[in-house]
């Protein structure tokens, strides 16, 4: 401990271990938010569940594998499947809803989610969570290790090996979404986003377009589930709670509306800030510096609303006020 | 209503008739379902377990009204989702907890002082944040996450400063009271008294009081309110001193109940919600009833399933109304 009350704490600040953690879970962030992105940025539906697809895809994952005997590989694209369904079934009558009923539709499921994996303890184990469903995953981490030693790196930290797939994937999905939104699909998609009516009237289901775009976002959300279950090692309900698609959001606000690599850079500015406060020692307890986190990203998310809405590499033409 | 309907009866089968009553009278419809309830639960569970679950159903519906109340003025008459509304709660459940417990002042005190500091922390707020971006016309989705960053700073505020700890109000949590074989804690029915003559209270101001008709006509058309001269700026004023007193005393009640935490508000925001629904966005005395049924249906669940699932009722009463009746109980069809 310093005895300066705001000393900057070196040792955290040249660990590349930390760093590498930060990258990882600021990448999972990422994916995670890409998901919003599609909905919010380019079709106008504003989704506050990504959270519970998030949390279904990963439960789904690991009950498949532990309780189903699901290989690894068969069990994620399953879980994908599940959580695509699930949210076909909350769009499919709360789409019609005006935005804000939407919104409260939306994140009333995700909790029901998280609810549901807290209490079903016999399926989910509850509380106490659930471990040992990633062995494949342990396999392709040190092989991967194994390459980064012959690679020159004789003691790779241990996220690495997480972080450079939860990287190349989040690039993957970028420049797969940067295609898909130029297309006639994503075309359709922005004029659904710009004028709902304009684009029935041209003959387009707005609703299964809609459809469609939250199937991507469930999709997005179940694979960031799938990293966060790794990144852990480990699935409890509070990893999924309100706050990680409000953290999303904070992502998503400071990236930019309607900005893929935005994302990209909101999720490592937004990490970095959170887990810098490491490297400064206050002399605030652990839980003031957790709350004193959550109030800047708050006073963030407050100020960018009000003074730069569009984000950082959004457009302000881009940006969906709703009415 | 349109003039086609008057000549439209005219050969319909009686099913069509009973739907079309159906959606037109949703409020006996709802009461009916919920007659049907209680009675199938009287049946299979005994008159006696059925009152007792109610009365403490009651005992917590009264608060989640009177935070629904607040809340669904504040959307009706700003169009703000304010998801900070729960942390209101909260925030007056700590002045509470600061005057009752850290400087030992009765519990009447610390209700009036958690009801007046959490109606100035509404004011405040609208003075600072809602009135500028309401001047610059914000979008939904602008205020929806305002008020989720409104919400991180209070609860994380408290949190910062008043630890994390669940802590409890100085209230008398052993004596009982006995009422026609039923029995509740001294201070759950004191929160049921309080709560319910609040709310009666706060019925008869907004149904016969100048500032209720008018709360009530901005928060049923703002534009037409503002055109027959009603000083819109002052009455949203004393809709967030109204709301944020209400969320103050809702908090305190709650607290007193169970306990004090920071996340106190924020999980009940949801059951809340669902009253604001249910009775009608807007619409203030559908959340005065939507807040009792709630209250009363969440009991009534432990009856049948164990009591950590009970939450989940708020949560399917919220997405079964927002699927079948989005306008709500008491909400006539218009565009939701």
């Amino acid at each position: 401990m310093s005895s300066l009350p705001l000393a900057i704490n070196f040792e955290v600040l040249t660990d590349l271990d930390f760093w590498v953690a930060v990258a990882t879970i600021a990448g999972i962030y990422a994916m995670f938010s890409l998901g919003l992105q599609i909905n919010v940025g380019f079709t106008g539906i504003v989704n506050f569940g990504q959270a519970g697809f998030a949390a279904l895809g990963a439960y789904a994952m690991a009950i498949l594998v532990l309780e189903a005997g699901f290989s690894f590989w068969l069990a994620m694209p399953c879980a994908i499947v599940i959580t695509i369904l699930f949210g076909l079934l909350i769009g499919l009558p709360s789409l019609r809803l005006r935005a804000d009923y939407f919104a409260i539709a939306t994140i009333a499921s995700a909790e029901a989610v998280r609810l549901f994996a807290q209490n079903a303890d016999s399926l989910t184990g509850g509380n106490q969570g659930l471990r040992n469903f990633d062995d494949t995953w342990f396999e392709i981490s040190e092989s991967i290790e194994s390459v980064l030693q012959s690679l020159g790196w004789s003691d790779p930290s241990s996220f690495a090996p997480l972080m450079i797939v939860v990287w190349v994937a989040v690039v993957l999905a970028m420049v797969g979404l940067t295609y898909i939104t130029k297309s006639p699909w994503g075309r359709v998609l922005r004029a659904i986003r710009e004028d709902e009516d304009a684009a029935s009237a041209l003959g387009k289901n707005a609703l299964s377009y809609k459809l469609q775009s939250l199937s991507v976002a469930a999709t997005l959300g179940a694979i960031s589930g799938f990293f966060l279950a790794l990144y852990f090692a480990f699935l409890n309900p509070q990893e999924f709670r309100p706050l990680i698609t409000f953290l999303g959001y904070g992502v998503l606000i400071l990236g930019g509306l309607a900005s893929y690599y935005g994302i990209a850079l909101g999720a490592i500015i937004i990490w970095t800030l959170l887990e810098g406060t490491r490297f400064i020692d206050l002399p605030l307890s652990e839980a003031q510096i957790a709350a004193l986190r959550f109030i800047i990203v708050g006073v963030g998310l407050i100020l960018l609303m009000a003074f730069r809405p569009q984000g950082m590499l959004g457009k302000k033409e881009e940006m969906v006020l709703g009415d | 209503m349109e003039a086609g309907t008057l000549t439209a009866d005219e050969g319909r089968t009686p099913y069509e008739r009973l739907r079309e009553g159906m959606s037109e009278r949703p409020a006996a419809v709802a009461l009916g379902l919920l007659a049907v309830i209680a009675l199938a639960l009287i049946v299979s569970e005994g008159l006696h377990d059925v009152a007792q679950t109610g009365l403490f159903g009651l005992s917590n519906g009264a608060s989640y009204a009177l935070g629904a109340v607040g809340l669904t003025l504040v959307y009706g008459i700003l169009k703000l989702t304010n998801f900070a509304h729960g942390d209101f709660l909260t925030f007056g459940a700590y002045i509470a907890l600061l005057v009752n417990v850290t400087w030992e002042l009765p519990l009447a005190v610390a209700i009036l002082a958690a009801m007046v500091l959490t109606a100035l922390l509404g004011v405040v707020f609208e003075v600072l944040m809602w009135g500028p971006m309401r001047a610059r016309k914000a979008g939904v989705l602008q205020l929806i996450l305002m008020s989720i960053g409104l919400a991180l700073v209070i609860r994380n505020g408290i949190q910062f400063v008043a630890g994390s700890e669940v802590s409890v109000l100085d209230v008398d949590v052993t004596s009982n009271v006995e009422l026609l074989g039923l029995r509740i804690g001294e201070t759950e029915a004191l929160a049921l008294v309080i709560g319910v003559t609040v709310l009666l209270a706060v019925g008869l101001m907004l149904r016969y009081t100048l500032l209720g008709k008018r709360m009530r006509a901005l928060s049923d058309n703002l534009d037409l309110a503002e055109t027959s001269g009603i000083d819109t700026d002052r009455i949203v004023l004393y809709t967030w001193l109204f709301a944020g007193a209400l969320a103050g005393l809702a908090g305190v009640l709650l607290g007193a109940i169970s306990n004090v935490k920071p996340e106190l508000g924020f999980e009940l925001l949801l059951v809340i919600f669902a009253a604001v629904v249910l009775g009608g966005i807007g619409d203030a005395f559908g959340a005065l009833a939507a807040g009792l049924v709630l209250g009363v249906l969440i009991e009534w669940s432990t009856l049948l399933v164990d009591s950590k699932w009970k939450i989940a009722i708020g949560f399917i009463v919220l997405i079964l109304v927002l699927i079948i009746r989005p306008q709500g109980i008491f909400g006539r069809a218009r565009t939701v």
